[in-house]
């Protein structure tokens, strides 16, 4: 089998299938001091629909996510190589501010990790930051849209004082895609969102996924095959730190081109 | 000596009973089909403990009690022979008994009567030693055949054995606790002395502190006034400038090495910076006295200011600098334990590292380094050394930090040096001070361990 011809074959098939890239990577290779974690990405992400990156635990899903903030800013001996951009303006080498960038790149992690601090704090905390609000009106109106769109408030709108760590891990997770659609994010991205939550808590979120849609475009790591068909309009498969295969979800899950991809899938390995 | 002895033999007999319970043990598991219960070794310690403890205890509870029957005997023949002794009297005599039965020095030419009563006491000492012998040792065997007749497959061994060890260590764990009760009975009784001489009032809320009471009616001078409210004041005006030396450079240096520092410099500055912790405080007072405070008097003197040789301001500067450490290193600790999960939550809301740090960090570490403060002031509070070397003796009202100042601390000690009598003012006035002292840090060290384990709650 020729490696670069399906390469060719996904890329261009990529293209077509994303009239509007919001996001696109070329190249990109992950480093963590000597170790590989990525290995040449080309991948595009569009506007308004949602993408999911499956793959076996250590495939590099998470990484190429934590690429598109530049949170791995964070970790040290972390080097990224490659271009990214967003709206064509590049990420890493652009002098683009990587605090600007988290501002129009949301996140939300695997286990929900509101501040210690009040609902209401939890969610004001981007607005004042940023100072996108000029009052108090504005800002109690920025909270209660922020909680309505995240479906929290009918539960929370009588105890916006109380700590947000009271909450259950359901309502937790989804404070925390509250408090991230609070700074109105272009992109948000989510690391396998779900993963600590019971299947109720977990039906509400994807529920939620769907209705962000209109409004955010989204990127979701996710151990869940079933999920990523749910929620996910293109679905990117990785395996040992390359992109296999990426293409709309129900043509990658009905017929996949690469044998690894067919495998994972059809749960031989991973 | 004699009791010496003794306690080997039962050293040796739980010994022995270590070694029989095991070989029982041993010889069961070779003949018996049923499996012992436990591993080998406890049926050891079950026989050894037997023998070893309750010959101990008998032992340790007969030396307490021992000495004080037979002194009762002592006291009873006496009444006996004269009914019209004092109590005084009675105390004298019985260690006149004692001393002359253990060749001590007497006070007074020993007579018939002393001299009988002084045998008797020795010989009932050393009937009772043999008894005590005898009866522990008697104890001992017995332990050691019924536990050794007890051993069997079903005998639960081990669950006996950690029990036994689970209560020694309740018993140690009881003594820090019985001793910080004994320290607070043995101010109160002694305070209650000094309130029989000085109001309560007077003590509390008088303003003046000259503790020299006069011996006898003719002496001139002492007047001998106790109000504490100079050396309370002393203490906190040094805790305060110690305070607002320490919490700032603390909190900095905290914030530096837990958000900021690199791994190698943290590695080395943080051992470096509890090294101060452990400099003896005596050391900080000569750096006080001999550096600090000079360099303030002549730095004043430049300023047009006049600045007494031992100030407030040196002491607590130097003592500031003494506990920098607890602060430090406590909120290090406590910001280095808010779990990176928030601060990517921060971070991917697009703070800065600052922002995090300011908004998010030290937020959910405040209870953590309210406690560190806390722990740091009672210390601060308690401080003698520096004190005493550097701030004076003079019991001033100020608020001038250039003055000389006194602290509670400075004074018990001041008021205990030397040969003393025990029935003064002046001596008694200490234990009143140091039980208010107490009092003060106990408070303060009730709220910081509030504080801690409220900040325990915190996440999850």
């Amino acid at each position: 089998m020729s490696y670069a011809m399906d390469m060719q074959n996904y890329t261009t098939q990529s293209e077509t299938a994303t009239s509007e890239p919001k996001i696109t990577a070329r190249d990109v290779n992950v480093f963590y001091g000597a170790s590989q974690a990525l290995k040449s990405i080309q991948l595009d992400i569009g506007a308004n629909e949602v993408t999911s990156l499956i793959g076996p635990s250590g495939c590099g899903k998470s990484t190429f996510l934590r690429c598109l903030n530049r949170m791995n800013d964070v970790i040290e001996n972390c080097t990224v190589e490659g271009r990214i951009s967003l709206d064509g303006v590049d990420l890493y080498n652009s002098g683009l501010d990587p605090v600007l960038l988290r501002a129009r790149v949301g996140m939300v992690f695997q286990k929900p990790n509101p501040f210690p601090k009040s609902i209401f704090d939890n969610i004001a905390y981007g607005p004042r930051l940023h100072g996108t609000v000029s009052n108090k009106d504005e800002l109690d109106e920025r909270v209660e849209k922020s909680l309505r769109r995240a479906g929290l408030w009918e539960e929370v709108k009588d105890r916006l004082d109380k700590p947000g760590t009271g909450l259950s891990g359901g309502q937790q997770q989804r404070l925390c895609i509250a408090r991230a659609i609070a700074i109105n994010p272009e992109v948000i991205l989510m690391d396998e969102p779900c993963s600590a939550l019971d299947p109720i808590a977990t039906a509400k979120i994807e529920e939620l996924i769907d209705e962000l849609r209109e409004r955010f475009t989204i990127v979701i790591v996710t151990h869940s095959m079933q999920q990523a068909a749910r929620v996910s309009q293109r679905t990117a498969f990785f395996h040992l730190g390359e992109l296999v295969e990426v293409g709309e979800t129900d043509r990658l899950f009905t017929s996949p081109q690469d044998d690894r991809t067919q495998g994972y899938i059809t749960g031989r390995f991973g | 000596m004699e009791q010496l002895a003794l306690f080997f033999a039962l050293l040796f007999l739980t010994v022995l009973g270590f070694i029989l319970g095991k070989g029982r043990a041993v010889a069961l598991s070779g003949h018996s089909d049923q499996p012992l219960h436990s591993r080998l070794p406890y049926y050891g310690l079950y026989t050894a403990l037997w023998c070893g403890l309750p010959s101990l205890l008998i032992m340790a509870g007969w030396m307490i009690f021992e000495p004080q029957i037979a002194e009762m005997l002592v006291a009873s023949q006496l009444r006996d022979s004269d009914a019209s002794i004092t109590p005084d009297q009675l105390t004298l005599y019985i260690n006149d008994v004692v001393n002359l039965a253990s060749g001590g020095i007497l006070s007074r030419e020993p007579d018939a009567a002393l001299l009988s009563a002084a045998d008797n006491y020795s010989l009932f000492r050393q009937i009772s030693y043999f008894a005590m012998a005898v009866v522990a040792i008697a104890f001992s065997l017995l332990a050691l055949f019924t536990s050794l007749k007890k051993i069997n497959p079903a005998l639960r061994a081990r669950n006996q054995v950690e029990k036994v060890v689970s209560i020694i260590m309740m018993i140690s764990s009881l003594i820090a606790i019985l001793t910080t009760v004994g320290i607070v009975f043995s101010l109160i009784f002694e305070t209650l002395r000094f309130f029989d001489k000085v109001p309560f009032f007077d003590f509390l809320f008088g303003t003046h502190w000259s503790p020299q009471t006069a011996l006898r009616s003719d002496q001139v001078g002492g007047s001998g006034s106790f109000g504490a409210i100079p050396l309370f004041a002393g203490t906190m005006l040094i805790t305060f400038i110690c305070m607002v030396v320490a919490i700032p450079v603390g909190l900095l240096s905290a914030i530096y090495m837990s958000e900021y520092a690199g791994k190698k410099f943290r590695a080395f500055a943080k051992p470096v910076l509890e090294v101060l912790a452990g400099i003896p405080t005596v050391v900080y007072g000569f750096f006080a006295a001999l550096t600090v405070a000079p360099f303030f008097r002549e730095s004043g003197t430049l300023l047009g200011l006049s600045v007494s040789s031992e100030s407030a301001l040196a002491a607590g500067m130097v003592m500031g600098i003494m506990i920098i450490p607890f602060i430090s290193s406590l909120s290090d600790d406590v910001m280095n334990s808010v779990p990176q999960s928030l601060r990517d939550a921060s971070y991917a809301m697009g703070a800065t590292k600052s922002e995090t740090i300011t908004k998010v960090i030290i937020p959910a570490a405040l209870p953590g380094i309210v406690g560190a403060v806390l722990l740091a002031m009672s210390r601060a509070i308690g401080e003698t050394m520096i004190v005493v070397m550097a701030a004076g003796l003079a019991a001033n009202l100020t608020a001038n930090p250039l003055e000389a100042v006194t602290t509670v601390t400075v004074q018990i000690v001041t008021l205990l040096v030397g040969d003393q009598e025990f029935d003064s003012a002046k001596t008694l006035a200490a234990f009143a001070l140091g039980l208010l002292l107490f009092v003060v840090t106990l408070v303060m060290n009730v709220v910081a361990l509030k504080v801690v384990r409220k900040y325990r709650e915190k996440y999850d």
